[in-house]
């Protein structure tokens, strides 16, 4: 057992004389913890690093019995084509539109919550409350659509009945395509402001609570207790997850919108159409494959690019919370 | 030290009650309204609209979804199947992975994240996907094209990395010592210091898998051998198909017309949901311990 140890400061110390080991010997050293990793190398290479040769059908004229490398070979045609269809700017728009929505409400109410949960005193109250508002996140996407649906339903919805319990006319909402970026962005508030106040909250539980005592002492009120103090505790957090979040500003999220708008409401696509519910469509229900592949290989090197960019800022801002 | 509660901090607590108390009482009311829709009598709901309360206290629409429970009970027990096998086996792999990628005399440890970790950065999208998986797979129409894709995902073994951190790597060490093989030392010596991380990833896996509706859509939609789906696609194609709605209702013995659909509908997502909503209470703890620890470097 001994020995093994001065085996190992040996190897070590040669390590640092003679530089690098052969690759053969450092498989063959770490070839168990090699043969644990490879489930999911496998994994990954099978759902992600195969399929990504076939982003080149966005350069085609597919033809599924051809396959996709012997497939007419069309240049940028199907890019041209959507960018002057203006779908390609109309999706993007949406898109980064709704991720900064997302993101601003979000991170403001999120903070706001976790502020004012801090200040509940009552025990009960306070974990009860907590834990009602993570329900929605543990519901899946199609319940969300179908409990957007009970409430802003023209027939029978609970909205148009409150409407019309105080005289007022029923809203048409599924026809009018104006009202949805606001009903989209509540319904994603609704869904992850309790789960995403957490990381809020545990920031505040941070606090050194002697420096909350002192500023008391020296007779700091609450709104001052709280904008002296907690406030600026949760900058850092706030810097951090906004920089995250920009890094996903091209990415959407599907559920969320097809389900709450529905597979075939044409009115709302203006609206409401982000990357992937236009892709998924032009899939599925056109099935043209070199449409679907342009705007999804746009949308990943956008999105790459948008990564690089905003991991260079968090590196800027703090090299600890960069990602590479 | 107790301090006297001035004028101030009385107005800023009300507020603090009275705002977190409507938040909450937001996030629970389209839930009020689905439970209550459910109990409730159809032509009422048509006629008076949808209340916090049943309207005209019904059993009808569940006394149909039991007279014809095939379909539902199907859906149920491939959720079941599919959650149990895919957060065990996923989760034994994520673990594997997690744990050999945070060994620090690991020489490739930093090669691997990157390979697993670009693939966050850049993917081939979904219509190369789709192509792949059914053309050159064949996977259309299996179960294995749903079960296989929500294994693990990058993030998921960020997370059990971050947690295989804060185990000594003392513990290796000496199992080291005592001549164990690195696959001997993590299932021995680490996997139960993983405790906490193991509830906490198996519990996002098995969300995933119970919450799966997305990729049944695409690989199981079309499918002519397919006849029980995932309980939330289920629940989508009793929302939105009317065709699925009266198959599923085939053997209740109800002419079409007379059908309940939309307390049926309701009815329905209460059963498909009510699980979750009775556990995620005593397991919410696990999934704040994700996010906390996963904010650390995402």
């Amino acid at each position: 057992m001994k020995l093994d140890m001065k085996k190992q400061n040996v190897t070590k110390s040669q390590k640092v004389k003679v530089g690098r080991k052969p690759l053969w010997k450092k498989v063959a050293d770490n070839k168990i913890l090699l043969l644990m990793c490879l489930p999911a190398i496998i994994f990954f290479i099978v759902f992600f690093y195969m399929p990504m040769p076939g982003a080149y059908l966005a350069f085609t004229n597919f033809n599924y019995k051809k396959g996709i490398f012997g497939s007419e070979f069309v240049g940028f045609d199907n890019f041209k084509f959507l960018i002057n269809s203006g779908k390609l700017w109309m999706l993007t728009r949406n898109t980064i539109l709704y991720n900064l929505a997302f993101i601003i409400f979000g991170n403001i109410l999120q903070i706001i919550i976790a502020i004012l949960l801090n200040e509940v005193r009552n025990k009960f109250f306070k974990k009860v409350s907590q834990t009602i508002m993570f329900l929605p996140y543990f519901i899946s996407a199609v319940l969300v659509g179908l409990l957007a649906f009970n409430i802003l339903n023209y027939d029978y919805g609970f909205l148009n009945t409150v409407i019309k319990q105080f005289g007022g006319a029923p809203l048409k909402v599924y026809q009018t395509a104006k009202m949805w970026p606001v009903i989209i962005v509540i319904a994603q508030l609704w869904q992850q402001t309790g789960y995403g106040s957490i990381v809020y909250f545990a920031a505040i539980c941070g606090i050194d609570a002697e420096m909350v005592e002192a500023s008391q002492v020296d007779g700091a009120n609450i709104i001052q207790k709280i904008r002296y103090i907690i406030l600026p505790s949760l900058k850092p957090t706030a810097i951090i997850l906004f920089l995250f979040a920009i890094g996903g500003i091209m990415k959407g999220n599907f559920g969320l919108f097809y389900n709450l708008v529905g597979s075939s409401n044409a009115t709302l696509w203006p609206y409401t159409d982000i990357v992937e519910t236009f892709v998924y469509r032009t899939l599925m229900n056109n099935f043209n494959f070199p449409y679907a592949s342009a705007v999804g290989l746009y949308q990943s090197i956008f999105g790459f690019v948008v990564v690089m960019v905003s991991n260079w800022l968090v590196r800027k801002a703090d090299k600890d919370y960069a990602l590479f | 030290m107790r301090i006297k509660k001035d004028r101030l901090t009385i107005v800023v607590h009300t507020v603090s009650y009275l705002f977190i108390g409507l938040f909450a009482l937001a996030c629970l009311v389209p839930f009020v309204l689905m439970i209550s829709g459910s109990f409730s009598n159809e032509t009422l709901i048509n006629t008076t609209g949808l209340g916090l309360l049943p309207k005209g206290f019904s059993l009808a629409a569940y006394n149909l979804i039991f007279k014809s429970a095939k379909q539902l009970i199907g859906a149920y027990a491939v959720t079941i199947i599919m959650t149990f096998a895919g957060t065990i086996v996923g989760l034994f792999i994520i673990a594997m992975t997690g744990y050999a990628l945070q060994r620090k005399d690991f020489p490739f440890r930093n090669y691997i994240s990157f390979f697993i970790y670009f693939t966050t950065l850049f993917s081939a999208g979904l219509a190369p996907t789709y192509l792949w998986i059914t053309k050159y797979l064949g996977l259309k129409g299996s179960y294995l094209a749903v079960f296989l894709q929500l294994l693990m995902t990058p993030w998921l073994i960020v997370l059990m990395k971050n947690f295989a951190k804060s185990v000594p790597y003392e513990i290796t060490e000496s199992g080291k010592i005592d001549g164990a093989g690195d696959f001997k030392i993590f299932t021995s010596l680490i996997l139960p210091m993983l405790k906490p991380a193991l509830a906490t990833i198996g519990l996002f896996l098995a969300l995933g898998y119970w919450n799966e509706w997305y990729n049944s859509m695409l690989y199981l939609s079309s499918s002519s051998e397919i006849h029980y789906y995932p309980l939330q696609y289920h629940l989508y194609r009793i929302i939105n198909q009317a065709a699925a709605l009266k198959n599923t209702m085939a053997g209740a013995n109800v002419t079409v017309g007379s059908l309940p659909t939309l307390t049926l509908k309701l009815a329905t997502a209460v059963l498909a949901t009510g699980p979750i909503i009775f556990l995620y209470p005593f397991v919410q703890k696990y999934f704040i311990s994700g996010i906390t620890v996963g904010a650390v470097k995402g």
